[in-house]
């Protein structure tokens, strides 16, 4: 495999940046449904965000002075991350437990991790009061590093790093440059165990800027436990994505699959629905065991005690069961449910904590406006056009060889 | 730059190394701790509601002027803004209307300057906890991390500033009291050494014991703060957070962050080991995709 000189749809005629730029010409139909409700929405949402640049959040933003972290902070980047935990879980099982048959989905999970957390950044910066003092924490002389929030934007930064070098062979086989691709991936390895180190201390931290809120997050969510169980649950929320991604996947770009694709995705879907289960069932577990621990059982009784358990039973215990029974009897709609139940899951608690039961008790509560909702999806919807248009070029779900063959015939 | 140079020189001082000599306070400061702050007392029997107090620290911090039907009334709860650092409060109790006033408690060891990524935020030596434009870059963690909500974000500017009571920080340096304490006329604030003004407490509840309820808020709330209250009803009745933790609230991430060297050295090591005893044989110098 490393012998073969590698073929590209590069075409050494051409120089490099003619290439690159022929390529960022749309090579499908740009007419799809997708794109009709995508172009509009992020051109409001552009729009939305000059507002916001000009007159300051609360032009365009509902939070307040007691809810200061709304859906931008709460969705794009408590929930996104742990959304993008799929790429640490599997270049853990594929390089450091050497389980090989996962290999196939690691180009594109990390991908979309890499996407996920640079775009995450970008929201991120659209919610700083001031953005150019962005650059204190980084190079500035204002280290503040009793700070969880210090120790979690530096993990950030340097974990984009990583997965920007566990993906670059795969930018260097679309340019065709063997050479470059031969010494991108001796840096893999070490980019993977520092991204496995970064992520277990990131997805955790990200959780642990709540311990300070004690008392403002109902005490049914709030718990000394909240790093562990952001840490566990990234795990499956990140899988969730992975097998949830890959049925669409297959439709997408099924012009990329051969016919043993389905076949084998579905293996690997297995694989992993068993890795979900056993994660959820330990977060289950170590729930239930903070509940007794923190005498909070009785405020099941209550509303929000009724909404705690819908998280808990409903979108985490009963797709627990669903991978499980998915597993057993083999069907791969039925795992597929369990993954899209997983990921409300991982919505609904991500927002508990950073949004909906923080100050639960507050009237009145803090309902994001449109325009936040517009400006959540917008940044999606630019992270699709990116990864669709990286997937049509690189070889990120197949190999360089079978590339070059459906470019010939 | 002469700041600079204080500060620098004043973290010299709090390192045990230096004695900050420039201080204006005109005291050698030995190592700082809680006890050593200064403080203010707020005396919530002697309290009139008169406003003076939020005149003069709207006058001292460039503030806007306070607004003639912005005043103390039992059906209203004011709450400080990002341009109004403190508030009074009127509560109907056992013993008659009563006055609060709400501001930066000013803790011992403050949630918001621990929470700060960028040291915008920090305690001095001297008792305040302060915030600069310079450094913060408007995330509001401190925000969510403050137990007592001081915090206040202009998030209706471009350019927001945080807004909180810096206890007249540059007041203080030049050997004067803080602007609410000076114009009180009631003498119901009182500015000292916080363990002088916790004296100063516990003796007027002692000579008073009908009066005042046997309770100092601040001296063990959020590990204690620089700015104490004693009142004549108990504080839940005023609305006061009593169910706040009595331990300083960046304890509550210590276990977290201690945990994080051991990770970044242990995690790699382990990492490494398992991904050997892992590999096959025969892949050897191969391609690890």
């Amino acid at each position: 495999m490393s012998e073969q000189v590698l073929q590209s749809t590069y075409d050494p005629s051409k120089s490099r940046w003619q290439f690159m730029l022929s390529e960022l010409k749309p090579k499908r139909s740009v007419w799809t449904v997708f794109n009709m409700i995508s172009v509009p929405t992020v051109l409001v949402a552009a729009v939305i965000i000059v507002i916001r640049f000009i007159y300051g959040l609360s032009a365009v933003s509902n939070v307040t002075q007691s809810v200061p972290w709304g859906l931008w902070k709460g969705f794009n980047v408590v929930t996104g991350v742990a959304f993008a935990g799929g790429a640490y879980v599997l270049t853990f099982m594929v390089y450091i437990l050497g389980l090989k048959k996962y290999k196939p989905l690691v180009r594109v999970t990390v991908l979309n991790g890499f996407l996920a957390y640079t775009f995450y950044a970008f929201a991120l910066i659209l919610d700083l009061g001031k953005p150019w003092n962005i650059i204190n924490p980084i190079i500035g002389n204002s280290f503040g590093t009793s700070s969880i929030l210090f120790l979690v934007a530096w993990h950030f930064m340097l974990y984009i790093v990583a997965q920007m070098i566990e993906f670059s062979p795969a930018v260097a086989e679309w340019l065709g440059s063997e050479r470059a691709r031969r010494n991108l991936k001796r840096l893999t390895i070490g980019a993977v165990i520092f991204g496995i180190t970064l992520s277990t201390l990131h997805q955790s931290g990200l959780g642990a800027l709540f311990l300070m809120a004690k008392g403002k997050i109902h005490p049914l969510w709030y718990s000394e436990f909240i790093p562990t169980l952001f840490f566990i649950s990234s795990i499956f929320a990140g899988l969730s994505v992975v097998i949830f991604q890959g049925s669409i996947l297959q439709r997408v770009f099924s012009y990329q699959m051969d016919e043993h694709s389905d076949e084998r995705h579905n293996i690997m879907i297995r694989g992993l629905s068993k890795v979900c289960a056993v994660a959820m069932f330990a977060y289950f577990f170590l729930k239930v065991i903070d509940m007794v621990h923190n005498h909070t059982l009785s405020l099941l009784a209550t509303p929000m005690g009724a909404w705690y358990l819908l998280e808990l039973i409903g979108f985490v215990l009963i797709p627990l069961l669903l991978f499980v029974y998915g597993v057993r009897i083999g069907t791969p709609n039925i795992i597929k449910l369990a993954s899209i139940m997983t990921l409300v899951g991982i919505v609904l608690n991500r927002m508990n904590i950073s949004v909906i039961a923080y100050r639960w008790n507050e009237i009145p509560r803090y309902i994001p406006t449109w325009m936040e909702f517009v400006v959540t999806i917008s940044i999606l919807f630019v992270q699709v056009w990116i990864y669709r248009w990286v997937i049509h070029r690189m070889p990120v779900l197949r190999t360089m060889e079978s590339m070059t063959q459906t470019a010939k015939s | 730059m002469s700041i600079n140079r204080r500060e620098f020189l004043k973290t010299l001082g709090v390192a045990g190394a230096s004695v900050t000599g420039v201080s204006a306070l005109g005291k050698s400061k030995p190592e700082p701790d809680a006890e050593e702050f200064y403080a203010i007392l707020h005396d919530i029997t002697r309290c009139e509601g008169c406003q003076e107090c939020e005149v003069a620290c709207a006058e001292a911090n460039g503030l806007p002027d306070v607004a003639d039907d912005d005043y103390p009334d039992v059906d209203i709860k004011r709450e400080p803004t990002p341009k109004q650092y403190t508030v009074i409060n009127a509560h109907d109790t056992s013993v008659g209307e009563v006055y609060t006033k709400k501001q930066c408690m000013h803790c011992a060891q403050p949630a918001c300057a621990s929470a700060c990524l960028t040291q915008a935020m920090v305690k001095h030596a001297e008792g305040p906890v302060t915030w600069d434009e310079g450094k913060c870059m408007g995330c509001r963690y401190c925000m969510i991390s403050c137990p007592f909500d001081i915090p206040k974000f202009e998030f209706d500017s471009n350019n927001p500033k945080i807004g909180k009571c810096q206890m007249c920080f540059e007041r203080l340096k030049a050997g004067e009291v803080p602007a609410c304490v000076e114009n009180c006329p009631s003498e119901a604030l009182t500015f000292g050494k916080r363990s002088d003004l916790i004296r100063e407490a516990r003796q007027r509840i002692l000579d008073d014991p009908d009066t005042y309820v046997d309770h100092i808020y601040g001296e063990h709330e959020a590990g204690g703060t620089s700015w104490l209250n004693i009142s004549p009803v108990p504080f839940e009745d005023l609305g006061y957070n009593t169910e706040i933790e009595t331990k300083p609230y960046p304890e509550l991430t210590k276990g977290f962050l201690y945990s994080v060297p051991s990770v970044f050295i242990l995690f790699p090591a382990l990492l490494m080991g398992l991904r050997e005893a892992t590999r096959d044989g025969d892949e050897e110098g191969a391609d690890h995709e």
